[in-house]
């Protein structure tokens, strides 16, 4: 099979309807798995009490949203060097979901600082570079949007996904390579967690569901996307046709 | 079980406000997202749909409007 077939927005384009739903489910049923494991099997934390709890969501989101970013970049580069179409739509169907997480984790991440830390919010390494990133999700949102031409948005987005990466191991190592308030990576490639296993899974868990929730949210948008650049070919005429008489419009 | 009752639950050791504010604003951006992802599909299908008969009755009218003339 040729690689290069589904790269095609008209065979992508089913083929993402079909596994939206399938990821949709399986977000939904690993959350429900995450979050029972991490509120009623995972032990009350030593140091923290029950406020660590929200590692269940933070963490997660903070994964997410530099995972995101890269995959963004990742994207934008394909386009630049090969031109491909897909490449940039996917770039800007993940954007607003990483915006989203970043938020989460930015939010989290306050409401979590209060009770351990006594404050919601320092300029440190970890936060301010966490803070960066959500400017450099709301800049590429504000800049592709701005620019009326799709091929022109799209490789001034790319330029930004691709400088604002450099962000994101600013963002991972930050806590090694700075003092900060923020603790150690909980969970790494190298050595054993300091956590709970009960607590972990339930981390794990959560982190899974995001992934699938990410997918399934990214394929719908760049459906849409995919419609509307494509809506002068034959395929994509044809998609309007029988979707859009579904929505009931009336011309 | 770590909860004996759902106040003991809902309290969260007395951090309740810490814990349940970041997951109730957490599933508040969630549910957002899920609603303009589906307006937005709406919203888009339709007026394409709608750009789309505007431009297949022109072509139906070209051959008429060309015979007049």
């Amino acid at each position: 099979m040729n690689l290069f077939h589904y790269a095609s927005p008209q065979t992508f384009y089913p083929l993402a309807g079909r596994l939206v739903p399938v990821f949709a489910v399986l977000a939904a049923l690993l959350a429900v798995a995450g979050l029972y494991l991490g509120f009623f099997v995972a032990p009350t934390d030593a140091q923290q009490g029950e406020v660590y709890r929200i590692i269940f969501i933070h963490v997660p989101a903070a994964w997410m949203s530099m995972f995101i970013y890269l995959v963004m970049a990742f994207w934008s580069a394909v386009g630049l060097i090969f031109n491909t179409r897909l490449s940039h739509m996917m770039t800007r169907a993940l954007a607003p979901t990483g915006a989203l997480f970043c938020f989460v984790a930015l939010w989290t991440g306050a409401l979590w600082g209060k009770p351990t830390w006594g404050t919601y919010w320092v300029w440190d390494a970890r936060l301010t570079s966490q803070l960066l990133l959500q400017f450099l999700y709301f800049g590429y949102l504000a800049l592709v949007h701005a620019i009326e031409d799709p091929r022109r948005a799209d490789r001034a987005g790319a330029i930004i996904a691709l400088v604002g990466a450099v962000n994101v191991p600013v963002i991972y190592f930050s806590v090694q390579w700075w003092n900060t308030l923020h603790q150690g990576a909980s969970v790494s490639l190298t050595k054993a967690p300091s956590m709970a296993s009960t607590m972990l899974l339930g981390m794990l868990l959560m982190a899974l569901a995001s992934w699938a929730y990410t997918i399934a949210v990214c394929l719908t948008r760049v459906r849409g996307i995919m419609l509307e650049r494509e809506r002068r070919t034959d395929w994509a005429m044809a998609e309007i046709a029988r979707a859009g008489a579904a929505t009931g419009a009336h011309a | 079980m770590n909860w004996a009752s759902l106040t003991e639950f809902l309290a969260m050791g007395g951090r309740g406000a810490f814990v349940w504010g970041s997951y109730g604003i957490t599933l508040l951006c969630v549910l957002l997202e899920l609603w303009f992802l589906k307006q937005g599909r709406r919203q888009g299908l339709r007026a394409l749909w709608r750009r789309q008969q505007i431009d297949v009755d022109e072509a139906a009218a070209m051959p008429a409007s060309q015979e007049r003339s």
